[in-house]
């Protein structure tokens, strides 16, 4: 197997790992914030519009590592930069 | 496969060269402002108005009481800069279904412009209400030992602002592009029906965050034992 085959194959394996584990944590993470507003939505009908836009705020936050998992997996896949420095080499 | 439109060259000639990026943004710069000079040009103080008239006053109104919300205090020293950036924003987004159209926040040299805009209009409110020691105090709260913290969480939030935005822009046409090649009929749809309304609650998280940020950076005129 040469070296770009091997960079093309672990390339591909970490983006898959990367966005599946790192989505679990803040999708347990939005889950459990999504759960204590309604919570608190249900005990406290008149604060709704408050609580819901630090919902917003606390989502956005807890999203962002999600976000983080699937930016660096489309760099593995689509913008690699050690696929391109072995082609560079290889070619 | 292009991912960005800084990769789409729209017009190369000579030393000239214009990417899907700059174009598009500027198409939006000049629908807004075009927009609005036009229905700005007949405004009435009566109760009979021109739609165009109604529909301006409902969102200025609107982001503006939005602002007090957060702020509790006169929302018009930020309404330009916020619901700029949120009008850009939402128009970029929505208009992402247009066949053609790259939305320019899909591109991270936009958001990482508007993460640098927040990130210097933070200090420029902050030290419009409060002197320059005042606020630097902020950063050895609770204790001097949280400084380096505090720096630190400045930088990063700026860098998440800029990649939250682009990556959920991204993500969108991404996944469109990628249900293309696997199943072709009819599941892109309900993607990009998912991505409108991703772009708006960015849009809006977008605002909100610069809104909180710099309501963090302002004046508190209420010391912690008053609230309750």
């Amino acid at each position: 197997m040469n070296s770009i085959a091997l960079i093309g194959m672990m390339s591909t394996l970490a983006a898959g790992l990367c966005i599946g584990i790192g989505a679990v944590g803040s999708a347990i993470g939005e889950g459990m914030a999504a759960a204590a507003a309604l919570r608190s939505i249900a005990q406290q009908p008149d604060q709704t519009s408050t609580i819901t836009r630090t919902l917003f705020v606390s989502m956005a936050m807890i999203e962002s590592t999600a976000i983080y998992a699937f930016v660096v997996s489309m760099i593995l896949i689509f913008a690699n930069p050690f696929w391109e420095y072995a082609i560079k080499a290889g070619g | 496969m292009k991912i960005s439109p800084d990769q789409y060259l729209i017009f190369d000639w000579g030393w000239g060269r214009l990417n899907a990026t700059i174009v598009f943004s500027w198409l939006i710069m000049s629908v807004l402002v075009g927009g609005a000079w036009l229905i700005c040009r007949k405004l009435t103080d009566g109760a009979k108005m021109t739609p165009w008239q109604n529909l301006l006053e409902v969102i200025v109104g609107g982001i503006a009481g939005h602002i007090e919300d957060i702020t509790h205090r006169s929302p018009y020293p930020f309404l330009p800069f916020v619901g700029t950036l949120f009008l850009f924003i939402l128009f970029s987004n929505v208009l992402a279904v247009v066949p053609y159209f790259m939305p320019p926040t899909g591109s991270i040299s936009t958001t990482t412009a508007f993460a640098l805009l927040v990130f210097v209009a933070v200090p420029s409110f902050g030290l419009s209400t409060r002197s320059l020691r005042n606020y630097l105090k902020d950063y050895m709260k609770p204790t001097p030992l949280m400084l380096p913290f505090n720096i630190l969480g400045e930088l990063t939030r700026t860098f998440a602002l800029a990649v939250r935005l682009y990556g959920n822009i991204m993500s969108s046409t991404v996944i469109g592009l990628v249900l293309l090649i696997v199943m072709p009929l009819f599941f892109p749809v309900i993607m990009q029906a998912l991505g409108l309304l991703t772009g708006v609650i960015q849009a809006y998280i977008f605002a909100l965050l610069a809104m909180v940020y710099i309501a963090s950076a302002l004046q508190k005129d209420d010391d912690p034992k008053s609230t309750s």
